[in-house]
C-alpha cells in the first residue's frame, strides 16, 4: 500500500500538523519508504498468532479510593502560555 | 411488542417507527478519579482538582482506580449483564482542549461488561430493553465558551472523572419509553450507590441515537447521533422533532445524512454540528501504560453476594408482601429512600394506611415544600406515629389531615400535638347524642323536611355533627347515632 | 586540572568516602571539562552553580549512600523539579517541571548531584542525535579530521561520559537508544528488563518499549548505578513488583558452564568484515572464560525492525498528543484553537519527529490497523517467542552492538531507513523486554571503538553484567580520548 500527498494530507490534520504542498511532497516520498519498509510483515502468516498486549507479565495494579492530591492548581497552570489565576486559556474552536 | 403501544408517526404518504438507542454517560461516585488521586467533587473553584496526571504534564501515568473497577461490576450485575473477567483499556485519540493527553483512555473491543437487559413497566406490558455492553472510561474537563468572544476558558477538574458508559440496544421505540429507560438505569444506580444519577449536575448524560423506518421494514435506516441534552424532556422533544425531519426527509425521496447533531431547547430543533464533520477516526490501540484487567471469580462473586435488593425485586416483594397493586408498588420503589422510607413507616404501623399517606399527602407536601425524603420535615417515626392514631381510632381521618399539617412545622410526636391541641376524637356515645339532639334542635325544620322524603339531607346533617364537634366527633358513631334518631 | 574526572562511579565514591578527596575537588575537575567542551554540545542545561550548594550539604559520614557525592547529568528526558526539561524539542524548550522523575530521585537519595541535563535526539526519536532542536552532539573520538555521530538517541549522555563531562549518566531506550550510542563512544550501555525501572516521569516516546538505563565508564559502574535506579513503582501500571537484586555486590566474572547462544540470524548482508571479526573475537573470549558456545536460531529478527518501525511510531504518536501548546510548551497563534494546534505542532517538532508521528498516525488509522499495528503486534509475539525458545538452551545471547563503527555528520539524514538500520541488533530485546548490554571491545584500524552486546533473560541483569565483567577483566579496553576539542 502506497500513500498520496492527498493522504499525507488528511493523516496530518488528524496529528494536528499543518504540512506545506511542498512538505508534503517530501513526507510522502518519505512516508512511501518506510511503509515499504514495514509491509515486510506481510511475508509472515500470523492468522494463528496472539498480538501481545503487553510485556509486563503482573496483574494490573489497582489503587486504593483514596485522594491524594489536594490543590495544584499552582503547579499546573505553571507552564501555561496562557492563563488567568484560575482558567487555561485558548482561542476558541470555531464551531 | 404488546398490540396497545402505539407511537407510530403518520407521514404525508406512510406510517412510520422511530429506532432509539441511547447511550448513557454515568459519573461514578468514587471519592478520587478513575487514573488518578484528585477529587471528584462537584463544584469546586476551577483547576482546583487536577493533578500532574489530569492536567497530562510530560511524563505522567494512569493507575487505576479499584473502587472504580467494583462499581462497573456492581452496576453491571443491576442490568442482568455479564461481567467479563477480561477486559482491556484503550486510547481514543482526537484533539480539544478539555482533553489534555490527546486521547481519552476508554473500552473498546473488550470492555468490562457484556449484554444484559432492563425491564421497563409499560401501560401496554412489560417491555425488555437489551443492553449492549457496559464500559469504563475518563470524562473530559469543561470549556467555558462566554466568557470571552474570541477565547475559551479551560477548567479540567472533571478531567479523569470515572464515567460508565452504557450502551442500550436499539430496541427503544418512543420517546416515553426512552424517559423510563433512563428513569430505570438511574434508579438502578442509585439502589447501588454507584451513581447519583443527577442530570442537572451531569453526573447522567445521554447520547441519542435515532433512525426511522416505516412500519413493517425489517432494516434499520441512517441514524443520527444528538448529543448534549440533559433532561428527559429536552430528550423526548429532540426525539419527536428529529424523527419528523428524517421522515420528512425521507418521504421527500431524500437520504439521511449519518451524523452528530445538537438540541436547540430555545428553538425546538436539532441542528448539524459543523466542528464534528472531521472525520472521527480515533485510532482506538490498547493503552501500553496498563496492563489488561483480568478479574478473579471471586472478585465478581464477593460484590453478587454484596448486592443490595434492586429495584424489580423490591417490586415484586412489595407486591407479594404488602399485597401493592403494580402501580403503587412502581411509585414507592422509584426511589430507593423512598421505599426504605414507606416501609419503615409500614411495618409500624399499617400499611394501607401508610400506602395512601405517603403517595397522597405526603409526596404532595414534598414537592409543595421543594423538600425530598432525605430532607423530609416529617419523619419516619412521626408519620408512622400519626397513623398509628388513625388506626386505633384516636382521631378521625380528617382531623388528622389538620395534624399531618401542623407536623410540617412542628417537629414533635403526633401525640403530643393531639393531646395538647385537644384533637382527641370524640366516640363517647353520650356526648355525640348530645351534639346530634342539638343539632336536630337547631334545624327542625330541616329534620321535618328529611321525614317527609329528602333524604338527601343526612349528609347535611352529618356534617354539621361533625362541624359542632370540631371535626372529633367519630364519623361511623355520628351515622349510627342520627340514622337511629331520625327513624 | 586534576584528574578526578577520570575515575570511574565507584572510584570517585569510594574516594569521597575515604576522604582521598572531596565532593569540591571531584565537582571541580568536570565542571573545569564542561567549560571547555562546549563543542561538543553535550549540555543543554548546566546546574553547577545549584550543585555546589547541594555539595555544602553533603555528611562525609553518610557511608550507606551508595552514590556520595557523585556528579551525575542526565539525558534531558528524565523531569527534573524546577531545572528546564526539553526533550531537546523546540516545544518544550522552557518547560520547568514542578516533578522529579523516579529514577532521577533515587539517584538524589543516594547522594548524587545534578550537575546538567544532556542533549539527545528530539524526543528519543534517532540514532545519530542529529534531530535536537538544539544541536548535533558531537562523538568525542574523530575520524581524523572528520567530526562524528555519537549515536542516539542518548547521543549527549553517551559523549558525555566518554570525555568525561559526567562521572555516569542515565539515559532511555527504546530501541537501542543506549547502547547504538555507548557503542560509538567507548562506554557501557545497559537498558534493563522492561518494567524493572520506573517511567513515571520519564517523557514518554513509546510506552511498550521505553526503559531508563545506566550509561557508564566500566561494568562495576552500570552494575552499582543499576542497583540504584531499579525498583518496582507503584505510580508506574507497568512496573514489575520482583525482588530487587543486589547487582553490583553480587558481580562476578565468573562464568565457568555458562551457555552463551550465538544467533545466525545477526549475521547480515554486507555486515563489514571487522564487526564479523570482532564477533568470532568474543566468541573466544569467552570460551578462554569457560563459557559454552551454542549456535542458535532467532527465526524472526529480519523482521524486528519493521516492527519497531510500526509499533513505536504508533505509539509515540499518541503520547505526543498532549504537546499540544494548551497547558505547557511552546505554543503558536492561530485565529482558533485547530489552527493553533497545528502551528504550535508543525513547528514545535522537528521533521523526524513530525515524520514518526504521521507513520504512527497512519499505521493506527481506521482501515490500517489490521493491517500494521495489528500485525506488528503478532510479529512481536513471535520474535519474543524466539527468545523465549532460546533461553531454554542457553543462558545470555552474544551479538555486535551495531553494524558498524560511529559515522560521520549527514551520512544518513536523508533517508530514514539507512539510519533506522543502525538499530537492527538491538531492537530485539526492547520488543522482547530483555535485559541487554553494550560494552566496548577494542578499537578498530581507524581507532573508533567497537563493541559487542549481550542480551540476557527477563529480570536476569545479573547473568550480563557478569559475563560483561569476564569480557571487561579479558579485553582491558581503555578509551582513548584525546580532549580535541579543548
Amino acid at each position: 500500500m502506497s500513500i498520496n500527498k492527498e493522504t499525507v494530507k488528511k493523516i496530518s490534520k488528524l496529528a494536528r500538523i499543518s504540512v506545506s504542498d511542498q512538505q508534503a511532497s517530501k513526507l510522502e516520498k518519505n512516508l512511501n519508504s518506510i511503509l515499504s519498509f514495514v509491509e515486510q510483515l506481510n511475508e509472515l502468516n500470523t492468522e494463528k498468532i496472539n498480538p501481545i498486549s503487553t510485556i509486563s507479565n503482573q496483574k494490573l495494579i489497582m489503587r486504593d479510593d483514596v485522594v491524594k492530591v489536594s490543590n495544584q492548581k499552582e503547579d499546573i497552570l505553571k507552564n501555561a502560555p496562557e492563563k488567568n489565576s484560575s482558567y487555561y486559556i485558548v482561542p476558541k474552536v470555531v464551531e | 411488542m404488546n398490540k396497545d403501544f402505539n407511537y407510530f408517526l403518520q407521514g404525508e404518504k406512510e406510517k412510520w417507527e422511530v429506532i432509539i438507542g441511547l447511550e448513557v454517560h454515568a459519573q461514578i461516585l468514587s471519592n478520587a478519579k478513575l487514573f488518578s488521586s484528585s477529587s471528584t467533587k462537584f463544584g469546586a473553584e476551577p483547576n482546583c482538582q487536577v493533578s500532574l496526571i489530569d492536567a497530562a504534564m510530560p511524563g505522567m501515568l494512569p493507575v487505576i482506580n479499584k473502587f472504580c473497577i467494583e462499581q462497573a461490576i456492581k452496576t453491571g450485575l443491576g442490568l442482568n449483564a455479564k461481567i467479563n473477567s477480561f477486559s482491556v483499556f484503550d486510547r481514543k485519540n482526537y484533539f480539544y482542549a478539555d482533553l489534555p493527553q490527546g486521547y481519552q483512555i476508554s473500552q473498546y473491543k473488550f470492555p468490562i461488561v457484556g449484554e444484559g437487559e432492563v425491564l421497563l413497566d409499560m401501560s401496554y406490558g412489560t417491555k425488555k430493553i437489551g443492553i449492549e455492553r457496559l464500559h469504563l472510561e475518563q470524562d473530559a474537563g469543561k470549556s467555558l465558551h462566554d466568557q470571552d468572544p474570541t477565547k475559551s476558558f479551560i477548567d479540567l477538574n472533571r478531567s479523569g472523572v470515572a464515567l460508565m458508559e452504557i450502551v442500550s440496544k436499539p430496541d427503544l421505540r418512543s420517546p416515553e419509553e426512552v424517559g423510563e429507560y433512563i428513569k430505570k438505569i438511574r434508579s438502578i444506580m442509585r439502589y447501588l450507590e454507584t451513581c447519583d444519577g443527577n442530570m442537572e449536575e451531569g453526573s447522567l448524560r445521554a447520547d441519542v441515537n435515532i433512525s426511522v423506518r416505516k412500519v413493517g421494514d425489517k432494516s434499520f435506516g441512517t441514524r443520527c447521533e444528538i448529543k448534549n441534552v440533559n433532561s428527559i424532556k429536552f430528550m423526548q422533544q429532540a426525539i419527536e422533532f428529529e424523527a419528523k425531519r428524517q421522515i420528512d426527509l425521507l418521504e421527500q425521496g431524500k437520504s439521511i445524512d449519518q451524523e452528530t447533531r445538537l438540541y436547540d431547547t430555545k428553538k425546538n430543533e436539532t441542528r448539524s454540528m459543523r466542528s464534528k464533520e472531521d472525520a472521527h477516526d480515533y485510532r482506538y490501540f490498547p493503552d501500553p501504560d496498563l496492563l489488561p484487567l483480568e478479574l478473579e471469580n471471586s472478585f465478581i462473586q464477593k460484590i453478587k453476594n454484596e448486592l443490595p435488593e434492586l429495584p424489580d425485586q423490591k417490586k415484586d416483594r412489595f407486591i407479594n408482601e404488602y399485597r401493592l397493586s403494580n402501580y403503587e408498588a412502581a411509585v414507592l420503589i422509584a426511589d430507593k429512600e423512598t421505599a426504605d422510607f414507606f416501609e419503615k413507616v409500614a411495618k409500624n404501623s399499617d400499611v394501607k394506611l401508610a400506602t395512601t399517606w405517603i403517595m397522597g399527602d405526603f409526596f404532595a407536601s414534598l414537592n409543595k415544600l421543594q423538600k425530598s425524603i432525605s430532607n423530609s420535615p416529617i419523619t419516619v417515626e412521626n408519620l408512622a406515629s400519626l397513623l398509628n392514631l388513625i388506626k386505633t381510632n384516636i382521631i378521625s381521618g380528617r382531623i388528622a389531615k389538620e395534624v399531618f399539617e401542623m407536623m410540617l412545622l412542628d417537629k414533635r410526636d403526633p401525640k403530643i400535638i393531639v393531646e395538647e391541641k385537644g384533637l382527641i376524637q370524640q366516640t363517647d356515645v353520650k356526648e355525640i347524642e348530645k351534639i346530634i339532639d342539638k343539632v336536630l334542635m337547631d334545624n327542625q325544620d330541616k329534620v321535618t323536611e328529611y321525614k317527609s322524603g329528602k333524604v338527601k339531607l343526612f349528609g347535611f346533617f352529618v356534617g354539621s355533627v361533625i362541624k359542632e364537634s370540631k371535626g372529633k366527633a367519630n364519623p361511623g358513631v355520628v351515622n349510627d347515632l342520627l340514622k337511629k334518631k331520625l327513624s | 586540572m586534576n584528574n578526578l574526572s577520570n575515575l570511574t562511579l565507584v572510584e570517585t565514591v569510594e574516594g569521597i568516602k575515604s576522604k582521598k578527596f572531596s565532593p569540591s575537588e571531584v565537582l571541580s575537575s568536570y565542571e573545569e571539562r564542561i567549560k571547555r567542551s562546549k563543542k561538543l554540545n553535550c549540555f543543554i542545561s548546566e546546574t553547577l552553580d545549584q550543585a555546589k550548594k547541594e555539595i555544602k550539604k553533603i555528611n562525609i559520614g553518610q557511608n550507606n549512600l551508595a552514590l556520595l557525592g557523585a556528579p551525575i547529568a542526565v539525558k534531558d528526558l528524565f523531569c527534573t523539579s524546577n531545572v528546564k526539561t526539553t526533550a531537546s524539542s523546540k516545544i518544550l524548550e522552557n518547560f520547568v517541571p514542578t516533578y522529579e522523575s523516579t529514577v532521577t530521585q533515587k539517584l538524589w537519595d543516594q547522594g548524587a548531584i545534578l550537575i546538567g541535563k544532556l542533549n539527545c535526539d528530539e524526543f528519543a526519536m534517532g540514532s545519530s542525535n542529529e534531530t535536537s532542536y538544539f544541536g548535533n552532539v558531537i562523538n568525542p573520538y574523530k575520524d581524523g579530521k572528520e567530526t562524528l555521530v555519537p549515536g542516539g538517541s542518548s547521543g549527549g549522555c553517551a559523549s558525555a561520559v566518554s570525555a568525561n563531562l559526567t562521572v555516569a549518566t542515565v539515559g532511555t531506550d527504546t530501541g537501542g537508544s543506549i547502547r547504538q550510542p555507548a557503542a560509538f563512544t567507548g562506554i557501557v550501555g545497559l537498558k534493563p528488563t522492561y518494567g524493572r525501572c520506573s517511567r513515571w516521569g520519564i517523557v514518554a516516546f513509546a510506552s511498550s518499549l521505553d526503559q531508563a538505563g545506566p550509561m557508564t565508564k566500566d561494568i562495576k559502574d552500570s552494575a552499582l548505578l543499576l542497583e540504584v535506579i531499579a525498583g518496582f513503582d507503584s505510580k508506574d501500571s507497568t512496573s514489575i513488583n520482583t525482588n530487587s537484586s543486589f547487582f553490583f555486590k553480587n558481580l562476578s566474572k565468573q562464568i565457568k558452564g555458562l551457555n552463551v547462544g550465538i544467533p545466525k540470524e545477526y549475521r547480515v548482508d554486507n555486515m563489514p568484515k571487522e564487526i564479523d571479526d570482532l564477533w568470532s573475537e568474543g566468541i573466544k573470549i569467552l570460551e578462554n572464560c569457560g563459557a559454552k558456545i551454542h549456535s542458535i536460531s532467532l527465526p524472526h529478527t529480519k523482521y524486528a525492525l519493521p516492527t519497531y518501525y510500526i509499533i513505536a511510531p504508533a505509539e509515540a504518536s499518541s503520547n505526543l498528543a498532549r504537546y499540544d501548546g494548551v497547558r505547557y510548551g511552546h505554543r503558536e497563534s492561530g485565529r482558533d484553537l485547530i489552527e493553533m494546534y497545528e502551528n504550535t505542532r508543525s513547528r514545535g517538532f522537528g521533521d523526524e519527529v513530525k515524520r514518526r508521528i504521521l507513520i504512527g498516525t497512519y499505521v493506527l488509522s481506521s482501515g490500517y490497523y489490521d493491517a500494521y499495528y495489528l500485525k506488528a503486534q503478532k510479529v512481536r509475539n513471535l520474535i519474543k517467542k524466539d527468545f523465549d525458545d532460546s533461553f531454554k538452551k542457553v543462558d545470555v545471547i552474544l551479538t555486535p552492538s551495531t553494524p558498524s563503527a560511529a559515522f560521520k555528520f549527514g551520512e544518513k539524514k536523508d533517508d530514514p531507513i539507512s539510519m533506522y538500520l543502525n538499530d537492527i541488533f538491538t531492537v530485539t530485546a526492547n520488543l522482547a523486554g530483555l535485559p541487554a548490554l553494550s560494552l566496548p571491545i577494542k578499537h578498530n584500524s581507524k581507532n573508533l571503538p567497537l563493541s559487542l552486546q549481550l542480551i540476557g533473560r527477563p529480570f536476569d541483569e545479573q547473568t550480563i553484567l557478569n559475563v560483561g565483567y569476564a569480557i571487561e577483566q579479558e579485553v582491558k579496553f581503555k578509551r582513548s580520548i584525546s580532549d580535541w576539542w579543548m
